[in-house]
């Protein structure tokens, strides 16, 4: 199982670096979505894979660990805030540059885009 | 103990001209002057000690871990410089109210001048080596201001920058050198430093020391290759350049030199390079100094020719040269500001510096003409003056030495010519200025400058004068002292007397005047000859040499920084993998000693679906909102996978985050462009980058299988047996996040407000172009508010409240808590604005987003704080169990107020986004709408 759960989220990373590696915003921010779930499994990950055992106290002797639940838990949280301002500064980018790309070359004239549409 | 208080009362100083700048000139002047005087007073109070050979110093610790503290000492160096500086310094003051002109800011130039009084008197003063160098740059930047105050001239912003350049760069040498030195040592004080010398020379890293050090004076005190910078600082007014460039900042160099001089000196290295330096530099600068036709510009080489002098004095191996040398300085430093004064004065009233024009002044300012003939007397070595003295020990050391072997002889004959040179254009300076005929082509007639304006130069030739002819009685003490704390050890014998008999360096002073005089005679062929040569503009070839530094850092910048987010991206994950891969080479296997958990049908199904999910994520990525689609898909799976992970608190943030990202990002695609064009990316990015995201891909799920099978240590222990008895709580999780580290929470729940008011900023103001159709061509729904979505989303908002708050209420002991119950109150309140618009809300919630944040951050602030109230750090939890009729037990708990803080500041926060970007939406809509 565990071997499945790091394949998956060592796919999960290279898709959202591949993503992020892309040439306009709204690819990055999906790319930098995709990458923070992938980190937070992987931050997660680190306690150790436990079924059937939250860390709520009870009877039982056996819980999972909660110190990286508790961390990802605010990561979570904090990489919402992250990609929701990403993603505002682009469409900033775009309100007042009037281009969404980010490789630095391409000139951009929205009216042709516009046209285009 | 009074002399501590000396390098303070100029730096309070600094702000007084500015204060008294509203009064008349002469007030002004007063007032600036006052706090100098009384710290000369302070010195001269402590000089007597002094002179008997004490040394003082005094220190107040700072950062003791890095050898920072503020130390100062008052030996017979330190005294010796500090009645320099302070004393010329006065009389500069009184000079430059008479020189500068009404239009001129005096206030500003006077707290230049105070401020550079008080670095160059921190440096002399100083105990530590660190406070030293911090007072050493404070002189580079206070020079640069004062060159640089006629900041309309061209000329004086160029020459400010090439100084500060040059000096500054040294500089920064002298703080590596002196970090070098303190490691060596273990000590940045002085005290311990001086004593240290035998260590220091034994020490590998003496050359870079020693390099380093000389770098720094060397800059400093414009010897060659360095010194190019010093005449260009001529730009600056001429008290500027009698106080700083003559008297004072440029020995600062020398006196770093002589400082040092029992940590440094002594060994073959400093002989042959400070000598050699100190011989060419005196050798160019007389020369040089000939055939200048400005005033200031002969004046300048010479002191670079000058310094040279002092510098070849320190770097002689015998132990008179380094008394010689301290001699030559006083001496230096008092008809040098007396000529400069002299050539401003000349300057003020004849409207120009060019030799060529002004011709036969005698007659108009015979008093000057005859202060300033004195002076270049003792510049040129006349008997009878300070300058003679110096210059016949400086003779006598020069023949004394042995640090060219058999060609030490070698030193006195070039010594004898520069001295030559250095009559020939004193004399120059005295014959071409006040005799040689009539003026040409002045704008103005020259005349005597007013009475105080001389006062200054009178004071300094008095005092050439009164040490040239009794020595022993004026200066004898004071070089006396100064020497002992140069050396740091007794001083052997020498005499300071006018006549020593009839001996070589006599016969060296006798031959340097006839041929001084020799040399002026046949200057027309000499003019001739040097006129062969081209001239080179040391301000062009800096400015070149900058500019190809400008444009070659600009081409790294380039290929560094163009603009592409892509290639910063790149690098970073190119970076970060050259980073993470080597460790991973030290694991011997992946796999480690924990057994593995079984795998099961669900799992794979899961992780099926999240590769499915990411794949086609990539794959579709040109058709955004499919993409996005395919995103919520894995978001979805990884709060299954959370669930199944026993973590179900995880679970539910990560479901209702999903929810409010998707959300957000479809609200935020409404206005970018439906796709990605395709045709845009080169192949071989693909592939760099493919490759680039693998590589990352493998190494992360390599070390989080790794991270998964090896024995971990973990200290989670102790949050499970403590959570209940410290925390009173049996969801550990949560006591973690309100209890255990409630600090980082506090942090956390910070960021997110701000985060939160950031985007509310960028949203503000926003102007953006909204198309009217969809990417495949079809308008939008009129249909805004659908009535089905509007009526069931209203009846189910209690539910959510109500859920919102038994997840809230539960928190402390079963999956829940404020960010999860905030974030489905968010959920619920933004399902509101989807089905009726956000002027519909406006109506109904009056609340503002921003004030949530607020009172969100201030109630957990204030749990924090209330601790306090019963002497406990910040946020030390509390909780009590109470028992009430009908209800029952139930917990009270200081950490449940903390939670509603986290709650509010989580709602707050998003629907701060996603509401303000919602009313973008319906606005531009509503323009749209309307065309």
């Amino acid at each position: 199982m565990e071997l499945v759960y790091a394949v998956c989220v060592g796919f999960m990373s290279t898709c959202g670096i591949f993503l992020m590696l892309r040439g306009h915003t709204f690819t990055l921010v999906i790319g930098l979505t995709l990458l923070s779930y992938a980190v937070n499994l992987f931050l997660f990950a680190s306690g150790g894979l436990t079924i059937g055992a939250p860390a709520v106290l009870s009877s039982s002797e056996n819980y999972a660990d909660p110190l990286p639940q508790a961390l990802v838990l605010t990561a979570i949280v904090i990489g919402f805030a992250m990609t929701a301002f990403a993603v505002i500064l682009a469409m900033r980018g775009r309100a007042d540059l009037g281009s969404d790309h980010v490789d630095g070359i391409e000139p951009f004239d929205p009216l042709a885009e516009d046209k285009s549409q | 103990m009074h002399y501590f208080w000396v390098p303070f009362l100029p730096m309070f100083g600094i702000i007084v001209p500015l204060l008294a700048n509203k009064l008349n000139r002469s007030a002004c002047t007063l007032a600036t002057a006052l706090l100098p005087a009384l710290a000369l007073c302070l010195i001269f109070l402590d000089l007597p000690a002094v002179l008997a050979g004490e040394s003082f110093s005094k220190s107040i610790e700072w950062i003791p871990q890095l050898g920072l503290s503020l130390s100062f000492r008052l030996d017979g160096l330190a005294a010796l410089f500090s009645i320099l500086i302070l004393g010329i310094g006065l009389l500069v003051i009184l000079y430059a109210r008479y020189y500068l002109s009404e239009k001129d800011h005096m206030g500003r130039f006077y707290c230049y001048l105070i401020m550079f009084m008080t670095a160059m008197l921190g440096i002399v003063m100083s105990n530590n080596m660190l406070q030293l160098w911090f007072y050493w740059e404070l002189t580079s930047i206070s020079s640069f201001l004062l060159i640089g105050f006629w900041s309309h001239n061209s000329d004086a912003r160029k020459g400010a920058r090439m100084a500060l350049t040059i000096t500054g760069a040294g500089g920064l040498a002298l703080l590596a050198g002196i970090i070098l030195l303190g490691q060596v040592v273990g000590s940045y004080e002085l005290d311990i430093v001086l004593n240290s010398g035998e260590l220091v020379k034994q020490s590998p890293y003496y050359l870079a020391i020693l390099s380093l050090f000389l770098i720094g004076a060397f800059t400093k005190s414009a010897q060659f290759p360095f010194h190019f910078w010093l005449p260009h600082a001529m730009a600056a007014p001429t008290p500027v350049s009698a106080y700083l460039h003559s008297a004072t900042m440029v020995k600062a160099g020398i006196f770093l030199l002589a400082r040092f001089y029992p940590v440094l000196a002594g060994t073959e290295v400093w002989f042959v390079v400070v000598s050699l330096t100190g011989l060419f530099t005196m050798l160019l600068g007389a020369y040089t100094a000939l055939f200048k036709h400005d005033l200031k510009g002969l004046l300048a080489y010479s002191t670079i020719s000058h310094l040279g002098l002092i510098v070849l004095l320190l770097g002689l191996n015998t132990e008179l040269a380094a008394i010689a040398a301290i001699f030559h300085i006083m001496n230096h430093a008092v008809f040098k500001a007396s000529l400069f004064m002299a050539a401003g004065i000349i300057d003020h009233e004849s409207g120009s510096r060019d030799m060529r024009k002004i011709n036969g002044l005698w007659k108009y300012m015979p008093i000057t003409a005859t202060l300033a003939m004195v002076a270049s007397a003792s510049m040129a070595g006349v008997p009878l003056l300070n300058g003679f003295l110096s210059k016949e020990m400086f003779f006598t050391e020069t023949l004394e030495q042995s640090i060219l072997g058999s060609m030490s002889w070698l030193i006195p004959v070039l010594a004898t010519i520069a001295a030559a040179f250095s009559v020939a254009y004193s004399l120059r300076f005295i014959h071409d200025v006040f005799f040689n005929g009539e003026p040409k082509g002045l704008t103005k007639t020259p005349h005597e400058p007013p009475r105080y304006m001389r006062v200054p130069v009178e004071i300094l030739v008095t005092i050439c004068l009164l040490v040239g002819i009794f020595p022993n009685y004026t200066i004898g003490p004071l070089l006396q002292s100064t020497s002992l704390a140069v050396l740091n050890h007794p001083l052997p014998e020498y005499s300071l007397a006018i006549w020593h008999g009839l001996n070589l360096p006599l016969l060296m002073s006798g031959v340097a005047i006839m041929g001084g005089v020799a040399i002026y005679l046949n200057r027309k062929h000499l003019f001739k000859f040097a006129g062969m040569f081209p001239d080179i503009d040391a301000k062009l070839v800096f400015e070149g040499c900058i500019q190809a530094c400008v444009t070659w850092a600009q081409k790294i910048t380039m290929i560094l920084e163009n603009g592409s987010l892509q290639r910063y991206a790149f690098c970073l994950c190119f970076f970060a993998l050259l980073l993470i891969a080597p460790p991973l080479f030290e694991l011997d296997t992946t796999r480690g000693s924990v057994p593995g958990t079984p795998i099961n049908g669900a799992v794979l199904v899961a992780a099926i679906l999240i590769i499915a999910g990411s794949l086609a994520t990539i794959i579709w990525s040109h058709y955004r909102l499919i993409a996005l689609l395919m995103l919520s898909l894995v978001g979805l799976v990884v709060s299954i996978t959370f669930a199944y992970f026993s973590a179900p608190d995880l679970a539910l943030t990560q479901l209702s985050v999903e929810i409010v990202t998707v959300i957000l990002l479809l609200l935020a695609l409404y206005f970018f462009p439906q796709q990605t064009p395709t045709s845009k990316s080169r192949p071989s990015h693909f592939v760099r980058d493919l490759t680039v995201a693998s590589f990352i891909g493998c190494i992360i799920g390599s070390i989080c299988f790794a991270l998964m099978t090896h024995p971990l240590d973990s200290i989670s222990a102790f949050f499970l047996a403590n959570a209940k008895i410290g925390g009173g709580g049996t969801n550990v999780v949560n006591v973690i996040l309100v209890d255990f580290r409630g600090f980082d929470t506090f942090g956390e729940i910070t960021v997110l407000g701000i985060a939160a008011l950031g985007i509310h900023k960028l949203i503000a103001r926003m102007r953006l172009s909204v198309r009217t159709k969809d990417y495949a061509g079809r308008l939008w729904a009129k249909d805004k508010y659908p009535v089905l979505l509007s009526v069931v989303s209203q009846s189910l908002l209690p539910l959510f409240l109500l859920i919102s708050a038994y997840i809230f209420m539960r928190g402390h002991n079963l999956p829940g808590g404020g960010f999860i119950a905030g974030l489905i109150t968010s959920i619920a309140l933004i399902q509101q604005y989807l089905a009726h618009g956000v002027d519909w809300m406006a109506k109904r919630v009056s609340v503002s987003y921003h004030y949530m944040i607020a009172i969100g951050l201030t109630i957990a602030g204030l749990t924090g704080l209330g601790s306090w109230i019963f002497d406990r750090p910040f946020l030390t939890s509390w909780f009590e169990y109470v028992s009430l009729p009908w209800i029952g037990k139930f917990e009270l708990a200081s950490a449940l107020v903390f939670d509603i803080g986290v709650y509010f500041t989580v709602i707050g926060a998003t629907l701060l986004i996603l509401a303000s970007l919602g009313k973008l939406t319906t606005k531009e809509r509503l323009t749209v709408g309307e065309r």
